[in-house]
């Protein structure tokens, strides 16, 4: 509470989009090291969640080897809706959202450079964090591996679907819940073929092929993702 | 042509449209869903297989179809409010979301009834069950919104986005949990093919079908007279319908 402003170099007429987009990028960045308890805080649920498990159905190495992958992929699931709430909620109660909305650039593409910080913040912490969380719930080597992999390319997906519903919730009450109602369905995929690439791995089968399908969501949500978001943005803000 | 779009626009025009529609979609419905059901559960043959547990997909069937259509009639609609901002569009996806709900609900419960005997359990997770289980969430993922949001021309447009997200997602939970698991017997009734059960079963399941949409719209007219009216209570029109004593 007590740091300074953080203080955001004037967007012009003048600069480019991909400048634009810069600056958002690293003025989210930068905010979201002057509260460091907020980035600390998914990470810490992820780790919680994860511990669960063990302690609520089986500590046995065997349930673990078999079920651990899912687990993770839950709670980073979990972790990341969590978070989706502090992706707009700030920007919009002291109005910089507003200016954001009435920049030249195209809206969509701040929301992604939005996304995009979100998912520096909490989707590749989690990723790193995994290798850790993944010997604790004895996966083999080899699993940690396509493990971290498959995080690394689904939880983007998992900050992009989240920015809709981030966006369509902005500003109502129960808030919260609603965006896990909204965003949950919308998880499932990402959610299969996470935990299928894994469990493909872990049998010997080629991974090839899930890892394309789960590119191509990345795809599809970098490229769809940020217009419904910029959409429900403005409906949000007309909103209030 | 633009005369009736124009007119499509106004929820007066609609009003008197709907009004005078009912009765036929009722009675025909009604007719059409009994001769289904009675021809169905009283009068087809046994499967050779099921025996008459089968008599259930007099009913799960036709929820389950009109489950998946009343979704995308709501996307349609959702376009129609993203784009041209008609009134009547996003008092139709308001009015049909809690009847899709229902018919969903009902798709996986006679389902599980269904399940029961011939897989010798309620639920499983394959991939058609999931899926609708999904298309369940998705429905009160709808409902929830427009519910949360108190401005009336915010929440369609919002609900709007989110069905049309949704839309975009259907075929890939289709697909996704498709490919993950899947137990669930094929689809009854294909465009392309001719149905692989004889035509004394699939003559009367078409009729349930047929009838339930009748009836389906039967009731979209009547949810969304009952919309109209309160969204327009203030204007002339519905006063005098309501001193005439005919709404």
């Amino acid at each position: 509470m007590t740091s300074n402003p953080v203080r955001v170099q004037p967007v012009n007429e003048s600069i480019g989009v991909a400048a634009a987009m810069k600056a958002v990028f690293m003025r989210d960045i930068k905010v979201a090291f002057r509260q460091r308890q907020d980035l600390l805080n998914p990470l810490l649920f992820f780790v919680m969640v994860v511990t669960l498990f063990p302690l609520g159905v089986s500590p046995e190495v065997s349930f673990l080897r078999e079920s651990g992958a899912g687990i993770l992929w839950v709670a980073a699931l979990l972790s990341v809706l969590l978070s989706l709430d502090h992706l707009f909620r700030h920007d919009f109660d002291d109005g910089t959202l507003e200016q954001l909305v009435l920049q030249p650039q195209p809206l969509f593409l701040l929301v992604l450079a939005k996304t995009l910080a979100h998912w520096m913040l909490t989707g590749l912490p989690l990723v790193i964090l995994t290798p850790v969380l993944g010997v604790m719930v004895h996966q083999p080597g080899n699993s940690i591996g396509i493990l971290c992999l498959t995080l690394l390319i689904g939880t983007p997906v998992l900050s992009l679907i989240g920015s809709i519903g981030a966006a369509l919730t902005l500003g109502l009450r129960s808030a919260g819940v609603l965006l896990s109602l909204l965003i949950i369905p919308l998880y499932i995929p990402v959610l299969i073929f996470g935990t299928g690439t894994v469990a493909a791995a872990s049998e010997g089968a080629p991974v090839g092929a899930y890892l394309a399908l789960m590119g191509a969501f990345l795809v599809l949500a970098l490229t769809l993702a940020p217009f419904a978001s910029a959409s429900a943005l403005k409906i949000s803000m007309s909103n209030s | 042509m633009w005369q009736f779009f124009h007119k499509l626009g106004s929820p007066k025009w609609f009003y008197g449209i709907a009004t005078r529609l009912m009765p036929w979609l009722l009675v025909a419905g009604v007719l059409l869903l009994l001769a289904g059901i009675v021809w169905g559960l009283a009068f087809a043959p046994k499967d050779y297989l099921q025996g008459n547990s089968y008599r259930i997909i007099f009913i799960h069937v036709p929820t389950a179809f009109l489950a998946q259509s009343v979704y995308i009639m709501m996307a349609v609609a959702a376009v129609v409010t993203l784009v041209w901002r008609m009134k009547l569009a996003d008092v139709f996806v308001k009015a049909v979301a809690p009847v899709g709900l229902v018919l969903t609900f009902l798709a996986l419960f006679t389902g599980a009834v269904w399940g029961k005997p011939t897989w010798g359990t309620w639920w499983i997770w394959d991939a058609r069950l999931t899926s609708m289980l999904i298309l369940l969430f998705l429905y009160g993922g709808v409902i929830a919104l427009d519910r949360a949001i108190n401005d009336e021309k915010s929440a369609a447009r919002a609900v709007a986005v989110l069905v049309l997200v949704g839309v975009v997602n259907i075929p890939i939970i289709k697909y996704s949990v498709e490919w993950w698991n899947t137990l669930h017997q094929p689809a009854t009734f294909k465009l392309t093919e001719k149905p692989s059960m004889p035509a004394e079963m699939w003559v009367p399941l078409l009729l349930a079908v047929l009838g339930l949409y009748l009836i389906f719209g039967w009731l979209a007219c009547l949810r969304m007279q009952t919309e109209i009216l309160v969204r327009e209570q203030r204007t002339r029109w519905v006063k005098d319908l309501v001193m005439a004593g005919r709404f």
